[in-house]
């Protein structure tokens, strides 16, 4: 029996946004039968480029489900130019963290909702002009370095849990390893190429921060009805007060750690650690 | 309808099966004053010996086998360990092995890692199954050679509960000098089985699967059959088995059998009924719901129906909170990505084996339930329905 959150919970049993629409400005369908789940997401899209409706129709089990139903609640009111940077670990996240083996579910969701913007914006997707690499599946190379490189991928089972490639025959595990042994050193190889970043001066970092919250943070989590406020920072450690539903949900650390933490390591400085205010 | 607040919808007894009353009752005295080892010289020990013997005696009846040919072990699966091992060994020279496609994974997976157990490279015949789950014969006759030293064919199914001819399967075997052993943890219990008419060599049964508790099994072996032990240890089970007794869980797979022996004229009857009316109720009441198996070869308890279009783990969460237990052989219930072996090999399309719900009642099911979980399933995949892709309404 899987440990689904309350959240997956919710989204499974009652979930929003089923359906159809009728006219969409974009439409995107990844998966299949043979693969055991599948998301159909149509998006309509104004003249601002802002996502006003979604709606979706999945194949799967309770974690597919509810990735598709948290996602459209997630993109709608979104500017599609947002929304195509939405990533896999947000979907997971909204849903308060999904099992392991369960993540190629998140994973569904952002292809899915890609699709649909490739769709709107009639591009073709790149990912689906890499090599297949898992026949089983259907999943090219293109898909599994990306999956390594955005969710730090560590082991082939890593890549099957969000990937689902080699999850079937097995046949293709040499050539996963293979893949992950390449994109590993390559990121290695790109980091010690990166220079240093320039030194922030105290006042800087405190800035860059506040900047960091109050635009991508801060809106996020408003989103699940929780807050977040910046109360010191001392040296690399970032000491914030979780607000609303953050302060009393159960995978605030989760939220703290996997999210706020990475979001300002990625944006402000690599050596931040975020505590919380006790 | 209600099946009232808590009360729990057990349609899952091929996974495992409720410890009887009356086989509780059998245990607690060992669990409680008679402590004693078997193999004690005091009488304290010695009482507790002979109800390791009087349970064995109810085994042996139940299989119509001599109590002698009756090892008690820790579980289904260190009973197929034990016999194929044995065999293995009994025939150093011989490295091919004959087992199905739609065994359970203690086989399947002993079958698949033999070479690291035994040092040798085997040679593993797994036969092919009918549509329907059945096995044809003349494939099999086929499949046996000169250098096969065992075969390994369950008697029923657990997924779909399909039944394989295995006394007729061990006749073949025994005119080619193979040696013949059959999982039948799932057939125990649910059809007659009279050992002194067949020529099976090994049979494995396991304890929770008919009303005793989780943690011991049999392996009958035949009187002369060659014999290797697996666990060494003490003189327990005459050196074939070594480990102090599970003395109270083996008190109660005694009971157990005695309770299977008066039973089995129920399940073949009432439980048998309750089975059809689920399914055909089911069938008729659920467009593009397929059962999976034949209709008539198989165990009276177990159902096994594909919704089409729909994913098992989404049916089986709607269900628990109606408080029902069963089982899927979806992708996402098996703990791998891909749906179950067993529908696999008969050919189950993936639009159907990735929806497919395993139904296993008992003694313990009522008509009741049975109307309950009528009432229910047509809405939760009507409503799963709706939001599927697939599903053309």
């Amino acid at each position: 029996m899987w440990e689904y959150t309350d959240k997956v919970q919710e989204h499974f049993i009652s979930p929003k946004n089923v359906g159809e629409l009728e006219k969409p400005s974009g439409t995107g369908e990844v998966g299949s039968l043979a693969c055991g789940d599948a998301l159909k997401l149509t998006i309509q899209v104004n003249e601002f480029g802002i996502i006003t409706d979604a709606k979706f129709k999945t194949f799967g089990c309770a974690s597919a489900i509810a990735s598709s139903s948290v996602l459209t609640e997630i993109i709608k009111g979104m500017h599609v130019d947002e929304a195509a940077t939405l990533t896999n670990q947000q979907i997971a996240d909204a849903l308060g963290g999904l099992p392991k083996e369960k993540m190629h579910c998140s994973v569904m969701g952002r292809e899915a909702l890609e699709a649909a913007i490739a769709d709107y914006r009639g591009v073709i997707l790149p990912m689906a002009q890499g090599n297949v690499v898992c026949e089983c599946f259907g999943v090219t190379d293109l898909e599994i370095i990306r999956a390594v490189r955005e969710s730090n991928l560590r082991s082939v089972e890593d890549i099957t849990n969000f990937t689902k490639a080699g999850g079937g025959c097995g046949k293709c595990e040499d050539k996963l390893r293979e893949l992950l042994q390449q994109t590993v050193q390559a990121m290695s190889a790109e980091k010690a190429a990166k220079p240093a970043a320039p030194r922030l001066t105290t006042l800087q970092k405190i800035k860059k921060i506040e900047e960091v919250i109050e635009r991508e943070i801060l809106p996020t989590l408003k989103k699940d009805g929780g807050g977040i406020e910046l109360i010191d920072v001392d040296g690399d450690i970032v000491t914030v007060s979780l607000r609303g539903a953050c302060s009393r949900c159960q995978s605030s650390q989760a939220t703290l750690k996997e999210y706020v933490e990475k979001k300002l390591r990625e944006q402000v400085a690599e050596t931040l650690i975020v505590e919380e205010a006790r | 309808m209600d099946c009232g607040q808590g009360k729990v919808v057990y349609m899952d007894n091929n996974a495992t099966t409720r410890t009887a009353p009356e086989v509780l009752e059998a245990m607690l005295p060992f669990l409680t004053d008679y402590y004693g080892n078997p193999s004690s010289m005091h009488t304290f020990g010695g009482q507790v010996g002979r109800a390791v013997e009087t349970a064995r005696a109810q085994v042996a009846e139940l299989l119509g086998a001599e109590p002698s040919e009756i090892i008690f072990t820790s579980c289904g699966t260190e009973s197929d360990s034990t016999a194929i091992l044995s065999a293995l060994q009994t025939f150093p020279d011989k490295r091919h092995v004959v087992t199905t496609k739609v065994e359970h994974p203690a086989v399947k997976n002993l079958c698949e890692n033999l070479g690291t157990l035994t040092g040798h490279k085997h040679r593993i015949t797994n036969l092919a199954v009918e549509t329907d789950g059945t096995l044809k014969l003349d494939s099999y006759k086929e499949a046996l050679a000169d250098d096969t030293a065992v075969v390994s064919a369950m008697w029923a199914n657990n997924e779909t509960g399909v039944l394989f001819p295995v006394e007729e399967m061990a006749a073949m075997a025994k005119e080619r000098g193979i040696l013949f052993h059959t999982d039948a943890v799932q057939a125990v219990g649910k059809v007659p089985i009279n050992m002194k008419k067949n020529q099976i060599d090994f049979l494995s049964l396991s304890g929770h699967k008919l009303h005793a508790p989780k943690g011991v099994g049999v392996l009958y072996v035949r009187k002369k059959t060659p014999f290797v032990t697996f666990l060494h240890g003490g003189h327990q089970e005459k050196g074939r088995r070594g480990g102090t007794e599970n003395v109270a869980s083996i008190v109660g797979l005694g009971k157990a059998c005695e309770l299977a022996g008066k039973m089995m004229a129920e399940e073949n009857t009432r439980v048998r009924a309750l089975r059809d009316k689920l399914e055909q109720g089911l069938l008729a009441a659920v467009p593009k719901a397929i059962l999976n198996g034949h209709a008539e070869l198989r165990l009276p308890n177990t159902s096994n129906i594909s919704f089409e279009y729909v994913e098992g783990e989404a049916i089986l969460l709607h269900m628990n909170r109606h408080n029902i237990c069963a089982s899927s052989g979806s992708a996402c219930t098996s703990g791998s990505l891909e749906p179950s072996h067993v529908l696999r090999a008969m050919g189950v399309p993936f639009t159907a084996a990735h929806g497919s719900i395993r139904f296993s009642l008992s003694i313990y099911n009522t008509e009741e339930e049975v109307d309950f979980v009528l009432a229910k399933m047509p809405e939760i995949i009507a409503g799963l329905r709706a939001m599927s892709p697939f599903w053309q309404g």
